[in-house]
């Protein structure tokens, strides 16, 4: 597990916040809690969690 | 799926047929279970087994007549198991033996079940339905039971052996009447009385003949009763009759005695209950064993003796003779799949499996990755005695996912859209030769020998436009096998409809087609065309004098799953390399080929499994593989083993070692299709190609390149998130290394990359993608 890199939105130049964000898959909708800029709310997704978790539950619906 | 086609399926598997030692026993003792036990020295599992078919295993142990023997398939290498002595071990090393009880539910109103003859058949009749909570009176004309079983030298049946067997049936409650000889007159009870008395009535009354039943049941005219085969009826309904009896006694079986009793009572039962005495009786009794093994795969091993044969086996010899036991099982298939092997079972529970997984309504469908790692190479079939292909079942299986909307869409995501690229303009293509206008035969290298050697693709049309009197034109593009491998009927239909329409714009000329897999596609697709192999088509026109080889070795050549059934072009190839003096032997029966791991799209569904195929296939021979199939070549390319296409040979245009060629990678599989296309038409047909928009200049370590071709991400992909990222400032920024940080989503999957600039180019640090999507509200 790498350690969580320092990051600014590249065009709000402001650092990441925690907040609510919605995924969906195959017409499932979850809310989650990810890094995402303040101003313009743009998300960033970890490799660990796109590999890891997300995958998981990407497969879990793909079989359902 | 249609569940009788699934049913047929089911049943071509034999891998759950009992053996031949089990179908050759009269009550079918599970010998092959029994012998397991032994085999790891738990000889009370071993009686377990013995009592549950046979309710005298003391007797049996001793003096059984072991028709399973003479069936057992050891027998043809070095000598049958002896199972007899088997099952005398257990009975002799099982220990204390708990006694029989019985299990039927208790019942309101008790039957009452008359037995004459308190032999082998009788007392089995007896103890059946004592298990059963019947009421049974045994009558025995003699002073004890098993009075016939006393003629045997005690040495190989001692009394006490007899005494153990009757001690464990006491407390079943059998109501024994010794010296009462039925329709002896007098003081005797008639036959009759006891037909009036009882439920039912069983006679098991020795060979000699059986006065005493005239006027109750039939007499043959040696006044034996005339008995049912099947049913163990005679001529009255309520009497039952069997053993030495019926079979005449001599030779004395008693595994025939217990036999008759097993099924007579099982007749009265039904009587009982008002069931059939006739349904479902196909498999009573002995019958032939459908179950395929293939002995040649074991060593001969004689029969361990016992060193004293009066004592019969120690534990320890006994354990040896188990060992000798195979056991026998079919799984003929799965020997030789990986695929099969991988999920622990065997076929006919495969198809169960997928087929509940095709029928689930709610919940999750455990089988999905199942159905779609099937390379659906159809090994199986060759190899099954029964022609069972789970390349059939997988296949309707995805069809029907599709259809019904639940195929994962990871599963063949990549592996369509790569074909869609080779139908798109990027590469398909369909001309007449160059200054012709019609075409006598047109030119299908397929989009995979395009991708991995577009030189020698070059080369070869160049050859037949040399050689192929009347002009011939040139195909580009995919076949659809992806498509139909994907259980995408619509694609697939589409893809056929578009070659079908560049096909009959060239004239409906012959095809000649380099891949095996795009051949036989093509075969079915165009019934009216005349497709021929590249190969075939060569040897007409004369092979082309090769170059020679730096490194001249002997290859093994792999026949790619998809030419199996294809004699002529196995043989072709052959007569080819002779031709340009290679030395090349067969790698295994061409009628038995294997998969290289790519087939059926296994490679992306399944990773695992793919790559245990192509180990497995590449362990097969050191020497270097020759094929004819581009995928198995870069397949084989990318796990190390030095591997050519005869193209290579024939061509050049591999370098000169084309086994060291290294397998271009998804990414530049495209780009050589792309540039093979606009290279001919820019110097056969003198178009003037559009010039290639600027790319971006991508930087990858040989680990990054690795990561993206294992996460399936183009350099395409990675070009297009960074030109969005540096066209809108989308992204983010690393403060401490720097590195930018941006995502970008064509069309059903969101790809990230990490770069940096360095000059003129982006250097890329990782890539990593997912399949959610993402809401990107403004915050709250």
């Amino acid at each position: 597990m790498t350690s969580e890199p320092a990051l600014v939105c590249g065009r709000c130049e402001r650092p990441l916040q925690l907040g609510k964000v919605a995924v969906t898959y195959l017409g499932n909708r979850f809310p989650v809690e990810l890094l995402r800029c303040p101003v313009c709310g743009m998300v960033y997704v970890p490799e660990e969690l796109a590999l890891g978790k997300m995958l998981q539950v990407e497969q879990a619906l793909e079989d359902k | 799926m249609d569940g009788q086609q699934v049913r047929a399926w089911e049943a071509q598997c034999i891998e759950e047929q009992p053996p031949a030692c089990v179908t050759n026993c009269p009550v079918h003792v599970d010998v092959r279970q029994l012998a397991g036990h032994v085999r790891r020295g738990d000889f009370s599992a071993g009686l377990a087994v013995l009592a549950r078919s046979i309710p005298f295993p003391g007797i049996i142990g001793r003096i059984c007549d072991h028709p399973c023997e003479g069936a057992c398939r050891r027998g043809e290498a070095g000598g049958a198991i002896r199972i007899n002595a088997l099952e005398r071990a257990c009975v002799a090393w099982a220990g204390q033996r708990s006694p029989l009880r019985p299990q039927g539910q208790r019942r309101k109103n008790k039957k009452r079940i008359a037995v004459v003859g308190a032999g082998l058949s009788g007392l089995t009749v007896a103890v059946d339905l004592a298990t059963k909570d019947y009421q049974v009176v045994a009558f025995e004309a003699q002073d004890r039971p098993f009075d016939r079983l006393h003629a045997y030298d005690p040495a190989r049946l001692p009394c006490s052996v007899i005494a153990a067997d009757l001690a464990a049936v006491r407390g079943l409650g059998i109501d024994l009447r010794y010296g009462c000889r039925i329709g002896s007159g007098g003081a005797g009870t008639s036959l009759a009385a006891l037909v009036e008395e009882f439920d039912a009535v069983y006679l098991g009354v020795g060979p000699a003949g059986f006065p005493a039943g005239a006027g109750v049941v039939a007499l043959d005219p040696q006044g034996r009763i005339v008995v049912d085969p099947t049913t163990f009826a005679t001529g009255h309904p309520k009497v039952f009759a069997g053993g030495s009896h019926r079979y005449g006694g001599e030779p004395y079986s008693p595994i025939t005695s217990v036999q008759d009793g097993r099924y007579a009572a099982l007749s009265i039962d039904r009587l009982c209950q008002g069931a059939s005495l006739t349904a479902n009786r196909e498999q009573q009794g002995v019958f032939p064993s459908r179950l395929y093994t293939d002995v040649r795969a074991f060593a001969p091993a004689p029969a361990i003796t016992p060193a004293d044969p009066l004592q019969g086996y120690t534990k320890d010899e006994a354990i040896a003779e188990a060992t000798r036991c195979f056991p026998c099982h079919c799984l003929e298939c799965v020997k030789a799949c990986e695929y099969l092997k991988h999920y622990g079972a065997y076929p006919r529970r495969y198809v169960r499996e997928i087929y509940n997984n095709d029928s689930i309504i709610l919940g999750n469908h455990k089988a999905n990755r199942m159905a779609n790692s099937c390379s659906l190479c159809g090994l199986c079939a060759a190899l099954c005695p029964e022609r069972l292909n789970m390349g059939d079942v997988c296949l309707d299986a995805r069809q029907s996912m599709v259809a019904k909307g639940h195929m994962p869409p990871s599963f063949h995501d990549f592996a369509l859209r790569d074909m869609e690229f080779s139908n798109s303009g990027r590469f398909f293509l369909a001309r007449h030769q160059p200054g012709a206008a019609a075409s006598a035969a047109v030119f299908f290298p397929g989009c995979q020998l395009s991708a991995s050697s577009p030189e020698g693709v070059a080369h070869a049309y160049a050859y037949l436009q040399e050689k192929v009197a009347g002009g011939v034109g040139l195909m580009l593009g995919c076949c659809g096998a992806p498509a139909r491998w994907a259980g995408r009927v619509e694609q697939l239909d589409a893809t056929m409809r578009a070659i079908v329409a560049a096909w009959e714009g060239l004239g409906r000329p012959g095809v000649i087609a380099a891949c095996p897999t795009c051949q036989r596609m093509l075969e079915e697709k165009l019934p009216d065309a005349s497709v021929t192999s590249l190969w075939a088509m060569l040897e007409r026109v004369g092979v082309p004098a090769s170059r020679p080889l730096l490194r001249a070795p002997t290859f093994a050549i792999h026949d790619p799953c998809t030419a199996r059934e294809d004699r002529v072009t196995q043989d072709s190839i052959r007569r080819i390399l002779a031709k340009i003096g290679v030395a090349a032997a067969d790698l295994d029966d061409p009628g038995h080929t294997t998969c290289c791991g790519y087939g059926g799209l296994m490679s992306f569904v399944n990773p695992e499994v793919a790559s245990k195929v192509v180990r497995r296939r590449i362990e097969e021979n050191p020497a270097d593989y020759v094929t004819y199939c581009a995928m198995c070549r870069d397949n084989f390319a990318r796990h190390g083993k030095r591997a050519v296409h005869v193209l290579d040979l024939l061509f050049g245009g591999g370098g000169a070692d084309p086994a060291e060629r290294p397998d271009p990678g998804f990414s530049r599989r495209q780009e050589n299709r792309a540039r093979l296309r606009s290279t001919l038409l820019r110097t056969l047909w003198r178009e003037d190609m559009p010039t290639e928009e600027p790319k971006l200049e991508l930087s990858l370590s040989p680990a990054v390149q690795a990561q993206a071709e294992q996460r399936l991400i183009l350099l395409d992909d990675i070009s297009a998130v960074i030109a969005h990222a540096e066209r809108t400032g989308e992204k983010f920024i690393d403060k401490a290394s720097g590195h930018c940080l941006a995502s970008f989503r064509p069309v059903s999957v969101t790809y990230w990359v990490e770069y940096a600039r360095q000059g003129a180019a982006f250097v890329v640090h990782r890539v990593y993608s997912h399949r959610m999507d993402l809401s990107m509200e403004p915050p709250t």
